[in-house]
Formats: C-alpha cells, structure tokens, sequence
C-alpha cells in the first residue's frame, strides 16, 4: 500500500495538482493495480535481455530536408503559435521561470 | 434496416452511377445528424464533402468516394483533434497524419471524427470526457474501447469504415464487442506520424471494417514506410487482397491453452471452439500450444503503457497548446494546475503511475523487469510460430457489458484487454472477426487471429476464409 505521502510525491514529479478526495481514490487504485503488477515478481528473468522495442530497427535516418507544406509564415504561425494560451508574434509567453529575491 | 454498404458496395454504386461520391456523402452526413445522438460514436462531424481530394471522379482506386469515420486522436489539418480528452477541447490540428494524408490520395472522404476513452486508455469508451459511446446492438451496453465510437459507427453503418488505434486491443476488442471486423497490424506497418502518442512503442493504427476484404483494401492503402516514423520499417508492401481466396487446406492453427482458463465466459468459449471446428472443417490442422508467460502479459502491459503515458503526455503543460488554467500565478502552477484541470481520472491514474514506476530507486523492480518479462513473452509467441502459421482464440473474455458496470474498479477494466495485449508487447498482427452471438447475452462475440510478424496477408487470409464459411451456413 503506498502512503498518502507517496501519493503526494507522485503527484508533484508528474505535475498534477491532486485533492484531498483525489489523493485517497488514487491511493486506493495505484496500490491495488501496484499489487497485480507485483506478480511480475514470481518470474525469474535472470540473464534475460530487456526487450524494448520489436521491430529491430537501429538507427533510421531520413534526409535533413525542411518540409515543404511547413513554411514558416503567418499562417503556418497562426497554426502553430496561435495555439498557445498566451502569446506574442511570434513567441510564445510564459510566467517568468526565476523569482525576484 | 437498410443495407449496409461496404467498400465494394460502394464501388459499384458508384461505377453503375447509382449514385456520385457527393451523394453518398450526403446520405451518411444526414444519417449521422439522425442517429448519433442516441449512440455518440462520432464527437465532431464536417459538413462538406472533402474537397482536398487528390483523385479524378473517374479514378479507379477501390477507395475512392468511400465516406470514412477517423478517431479523435488522429491529425485531419484544420479540424479539431480531442483526443477524447477536455485538455485539447479547442485544438486544431495543424497538418495531416500520415494515414490521412494516404486516405486522401486515395480518395477517401472523411465523414468526422469519432468517439475514445480520453487518449485512448480505456476498454469502454466511458472514459471520454465527451460521454460514453453506445453499443449499437444494445444501448444499454458499451461499445468497448478505446476506439468505441469508430466500431460503433461501423457497425451501425454510420460510416463504411472506420480507422481507429490499438494499444492493448483498442481495435481489436471494440470490434469483437459491436461485431465488426478489427484490424492490429504489426508494429512497424503503419506510420503513426500525426497519431496522438499513448505508448509508442506499442500503439499501432488499424482499420474497423464491416468484412475481411475491406479490411485488406485499407491496409493497402495506410501501410508502408513513412520518413516521419523512424519505427516503420522498409518493406514492400504486398496486395493484401491478393491471396484472400487461397484455401487453407494443412495450415497449423495453434491454440494456447491458456487462453480457455478462468475468467472466459462460457458462451465465448462455446463460440471460439465452434469457429476453431469450422478452421477445422476448412482443412486446417488444429494444434495445441502452450504460452506459458501469458498469465503476466497484463502485468508487463501496465508497468510499460503507464510509464510510455507519463512521458509522452508531459507535453501537455498549459503553455504550447490544449487547456491552460486561468487561475495559475506561476509557472509551477501553471503546470500543475492545467493538468489537473484538464486530465481525466484515467490519465491521471497511468501518468501517476508511470511516474512512480520510473521514479529513481524504482526503475529496475518496475520499467527493466517488465521489458525483460516481455523479451520471455516474445520468445513464447517465437517458439510457437516455430510450430504453427496462425495463433487463434477469444478476443474478449466476454460480451459487451452494461454501461456503469465496471467503471468504479480500474483493473476489472484492465482485464478486458487480457487477450489482446500480449499482440501488442510482441508487435505481431492481429485481427478480430465476428464468430455470432452469444447464447445468453444475445451480444457479438469476436474471433482473433494471430500472425508472424509482418505476416498480415496469412491472418487476412484465415479470417476471410472463415467468413466466408460461416455466411455460407
């Protein structure tokens, strides 16, 4: 069973703002789907290789070519930019990433 | 109920002059502003015939003109993409995904978008915050998931086809629970540049289709190598069509004895040992195998999709694009409070959930452990293809359930998906086809086929001849 402050620290790395109801629904699924993957457990993969991908392709490489539906003018930049929530020409505007002391 | 039509149908009209490519358009736009409302299979629909269509009207291409229903998380430039999920509410796509981009220039049209578990994680479709979609065959029942709105709008002929993505089944078993046809094909096929990325290294896009033959003609036309995915491969493409009526007279059907254990519902079971006696009656020689790591494919499934979530939906972070919180004061709230405001509960559970299974000190027992517990599995799907051409059993363990019914216990939703996601830790194909209806639930039951990898033209090949052996009876 994870504590109510793991479930907070979780939270906090994944970046998501959680209520006091949301914490102990939370607490309660993750740990019941944590103990069903727990049974992984039971199997001895010693000396086995991770299988990450299956397809067995390394390293695909496409020419450095620019796209050229992707011209960067203002349509494409109303398309692109002009999704953002708050923004500026061409830019992008964020809350400002270091405080005043 | 009128005639449902099919890609060939809808060929023939058009070449006997029965009707243009506008008017078919139109006859389904309409049918959709009648119907949807009691199923909610499609989120958005557009109103115009496609005019982008890169075809002459007298093109020969078997797809051209065929009105077509895409799930919400695939690019159409210019039209919204929601992903089922409020957090992209207003986002607009800013070019075409790859299938779409070849569907165009094969002159399909696309009559909207269609309903899914909010970025596709789901087996029910319950999880869209758009509302669930409606099993067509019983309202009162769920179409499965996550691509439930595009097997229902098959099904319920609101479109011809319908594309949709699968993840851990999420073609396969909304197919089997609207009896529809499904289509995974192997990971590598199709080109998933323009889909909305759940797990990379597992989704794959498919074609939900009302028969094996539509089935392949989609395939032909979405597949191949594509410079905007570095995971397809580079192969020629064969004719998926073009084997379909080769009989399959001494081809090896294995069957995992796994896959009849507890948890399969007794009028599944009879149905799939009915369909394996017809594979048996069409000549094929019918093997028992055995899949001895299959009872932790569903364990390994849910370390490796929570912890591809967590990282492949960190870019929704109220800044770029999608929901951003009006009352954020700082950038960390920002963040915070974007997400969750505009996640749902079953994001917010796997992106939890990756989270802590990649979280330092936890990597090893969790992420290293499941991808070495998937390289067993392979070997077990390895060493039975050694032996057999296809792999067959149940798609489900059950009929469609009632709407509500399992909403409240995650992992009971999870296990729905018990047959399908070890196709999906493997890459291999895999398709679900309609084998009747259940003798107590009365509701569709489907049929899956498994191939070698990159061996779709045998499961089509399969599946077709037992359509057509089972529409002869």
């Amino acid at each position: 069973m994870l504590t109510d402050k793991e479930v907070r620290h979780i939270a906090e790395l994944a970046r998501i703002k959680i209520s006091a109801k949301e914490e102990k629904s939370l607490k309660k699924d993750l740990s019941s789907i944590l103990e069903y993957i727990n049974k992984l457990n039971e199997v001895d993969t010693t000396g086995v290789e991770p299988l990450y991908q299956t397809t067995g392709l390394v390293g695909s490489f496409r020419d450095d070519e620019p796209r050229g539906e992707f011209k960067m003018d203002e349509n494409l930049n109303e398309k692109l930019i002009g999704q953002a929530p708050h923004s500026q020409n061409r830019f992008i505007k964020v809350k400002s990433v270091l405080s005043h002391k | 109920m009128e005639k449902s039509f099919t890609i060939r149908d809808i060929r023939d009209g058009l070449t006997k002059g029965h009707f243009t490519a506008e008017e078919i358009f139109k006859k389904y736009s309409d049918k959709i502003k009648k119907e949807n409302k009691k199923l909610n299979a499609y989120l958005s629909v557009f109103d115009q015939r496609d005019t982008n269509i890169q075809m002459h009207t007298n093109d020969t291409n078997m797809l051209f003109g065929v009105p077509s229903a895409i799930k919400d998380n695939m690019l159409i430039e210019g039209t919204i993409a929601t992903a089922g999920s409020k957090i992209l509410k207003n986002y607009i796509s800013a070019y075409d995904a790859t299938v779409i981009k070849k569907l165009r220039q094969s002159g399909v049209s696309f009559l909207g978008k269609t309903n899914l578990d909010e970025f596709a994680m789901g087996t029910s479709t319950e999880n869209s915050a758009y509302g669930p979609t409606k099993n067509p065959h019983d309202l009162t029942r769920v179409p499965g998931g996550s691509s439930g709105g595009s097997a229902a709008a098959v099904a319920a002929d609101l479109c011809v086809f319908a594309l949709g993505s699968d993840t851990g089944g999420s073609v396969r078993q909304p197919a089997s629970m609207c009896g529809v046809v499904g289509l995974k094909p192997t990971y590598g096929r199709v080109s998933r540049h323009g889909l909305i990325a759940m797990a990379s290294s597992l989704d794959q896009i498919g074609p939900l289709t009302k028969n094996v033959y539509d089935s392949a003609l989609v395939l032909n036309a979405i597949c191949g190598q594509d410079v905007f995915d570095s995971t397809t491969v580079p192969r020629t493409v064969p004719d998926f069509t073009k084997d379909l009526n080769k009989e399959i007279k001494g081809l090896k059907v294995g069957v995992p004895k796994e896959f009849f254990g507890e948890g399969l519902d007794k009028e599944v079971k009879e149905k799939i040992e009915e369909t394996i006696s017809k594979l048996k009656n069409l000549g094929a020689e019918i093997i028992e195998i055995s899949l001895p790591n299959f009872e932790y494919a569903l364990a390994t499934y849910y370390i490796i999709v929570p912890s591809e979530v967590s990282s492949n939906l960190a870019r929704f972070d109220g800044i770029r694009y999608g929901h951003s919180s009006k009352d954020a004061k700082t950038l960390l709230n920002t963040y915070l409070e974007s997400r969750s405001e505009g996640f749902g509960a079953e994001p917010k559970r796997r992106i939890m959930l990756g989270t802590y299974a990649l979280s330092s000190g936890y990597y090893d027992a969790y992420y290293l452990k499941a991808q070495k517990v998937r390289a067993l599995i392979k070997k077990d799907f390895d060493d039975a293809f050694k032996k057999v051409d296809v792999i067959v059993g149940p798609t489900a363990p059950h009929t469609a359930f009632k709407l509500g019914e399992k909403i409240s216990d995650p992992l009971s939703l999870y296990m729905e998906d018990i047959y399908t996601v070890p196709v999906n830790l493997t890459g291999l194909p895999g398709i679900s086809i309609p084998c009747g209806n259940g003798t107590i639930s009365g509701m569709p039951i489907g049929f899956q086929i498994i191939g070698r990898s990159f061996d779709e033209e045998t499961v089509l090949r399969v599946s077709y001849q037992l359509e057509q052996a089972m529409s002869d009876n």
